[in-house]
């Protein structure tokens, strides 16, 4: 199989990733397209037999960071906790559209590290590799996406209405 | 106390994952069983990484669209107009975009039309490359705008103006040499007090060229609003302002490079 085709293949995962990362469909595919465009122009530049699909999530780790920092997008929210965490708790049962809504409050670089771990379940390693910073901070961000999250789902209420994911 | 292992944040987090080896697992799972707190804390990251892929593990099913498969393959589909950040990097590796928008766009040849439409997606694609740029988006500062149009005006090869935008509370920022289709370009750029950016493409067209009225074109997420009159091609950009925003500030543009 060539690297166009392991290209396509690896599309599926990158719109799931993409998805969890930005939140809407539509600007998901955007960064997902971008993300195969600069992959086919800088194919000359991977290095077969290396891990076609790091390289590509490097990329995309790439794209996206230009494009946030195009269009000024801020992580304000950093350190705050939402107002959601104010409400009743009735446990962690965590819903879609929360959850959405959860993640896309994180701080974008922990939001990235939690992704690549869950969804596409790469080592702590490969999730170094392809974000290019230490492990140390891989787990310091994971821990910390998590905490976050938890502290949310736990401000939860049980008024959320299910939404399925767009 | 003592005797226990020392359990780090780090297992924590791998216990969560599953991803300590058998032994230590169990070290792990014994601590946390004096330590119901802690136990509750990893159990959810747990639940947490279940309602993570229940969300977005449907994505894997979902048909690929058209335009995600084309994009994975050796040339941009030439139905689509890739997106700036793809012509940029592929610009970047064939180094010639000229002869590849000419095969993609099959751009009809000559004429005004033609020529500024072009010239509008080299605008957005400079816009696109430099409005981001925190430290570095000009070659020359305002401050230094004397020197910066005499030397933009030599080396484009007309009298090029910086216009004063500051009644639609724009300022210069600085400006910067690119080059062009059929020579060198300048590109000013400005700035609001909120940190929106535009840029004004400036270059020269061959003689006898005719006027054209403002023509609108939208590159992705910029607007354009191109025109050409007598000696020089104009192209005002944005991403951060709306049309009907850009087009007034065109006006005001046109105006004072008129007179």
């Amino acid at each position: 199989m060539n690297e166009a085709e392991r290209l396509i293949e690896l599309i599926p995962r990158l719109r799931r990733y993409a998805r969890a990362l930005v939140g809407d469909r539509a600007s998901a595919d955007d960064l997902v397209q971008d993300t195969l465009e600069r992959a086919w122009a800088k194919l000359h530049l991977y290095r077969r037999g290396t891990d076609l699909r790091a390289w590509l999530f490097t990329l995309m780790h790439n794209v996206h960071v230009n494009k946030v920092r195009a269009t000024r997008v801020t992580d304000t929210l950093e350190d705050e906790l939402p107002e959601l965490a104010q409400r009743a708790s009735q446990g962690d049962a965590l819903l879609l559209r929360d959850l959405d809504r959860a993640i896309a409050r994180l701080p974008s670089e922990q939001r990235a590290v939690l992704l690549l771990v869950t969804l596409e379940e790469m080592s702590y390693e490969e999730v170094a590799r392809a974000l290019g910073i230490p492990i140390g901070t891989v787990m310091s961000r994971l821990s910390r996406a998590r905490e976050k999250l938890r502290m949310m789902m736990l401000g939860q209420g049980a008024a959320a209405k299910l939404k399925v994911v767009r | 106390m003592s005797t226990e292992p020392a359990v780090t944040e780090a297992d924590l987090q791998a216990y969560a994952d599953a991803r300590l080896g058998a032994e230590r697992s169990a070290e792990v799972e014994s601590w946390l069983a004096a330590h119901p707190e802690e136990a509750e804390r990893v159990a959810a990251y747990r639940r947490l990484g279940e309602a993570l892929r229940a969300a977005y593990d449907p994505v894997l099913a979902e048909p690929v669209p058209q335009q995600l498969e084309g994009a994975a393959k050796p040339r941009p589909s030439a139905r689509r107009i890739a997106s700036i950040a793809g012509w940029i990097a592929l610009g970047a590796v064939l180094g010639a975009l000229s002869g590849w928008e000419a095969h993609d766009w099959r751009r009809p040849a000559g004429g005004p039309l033609a020529e500024g439409a072009a010239m509008a997606r080299r605008a957005a694609i400079a816009h696109a490359t430099y409005s981001p740029e925190v430290r570095h988006p000009v070659e020359v500062g305002a401050d230094q705008e004397q020197h910066l149009v005499a030397w933009l005006s030599k080396r484009v090869g007309v009298n090029v103006r910086a216009p004063k935008l500051d009644e639609a509370g724009m300022t210069l920022v600085g400006g910067r040499l690119l080059p062009g289709e059929s020579g060198p370009v300048a590109l000013f750029m400005y700035q609001s007090a909120a940190g929106r950016r535009l840029t004004l493409y400036i270059r020269a067209e061959a003689k006898g060229q005719r006027e054209t009225a403002f023509r609108y074109a939208r590159e992705n997420n910029v607007s354009v609003f191109y025109w050409i009159d007598r000696d020089c091609g104009y192209a005002i950009s944005s991403a951060d302002l709306s049309k009907d925003e850009l087009l007034r500030i065109a006006t005001l543009v046109y105006k004072q490079l008129e007179s």
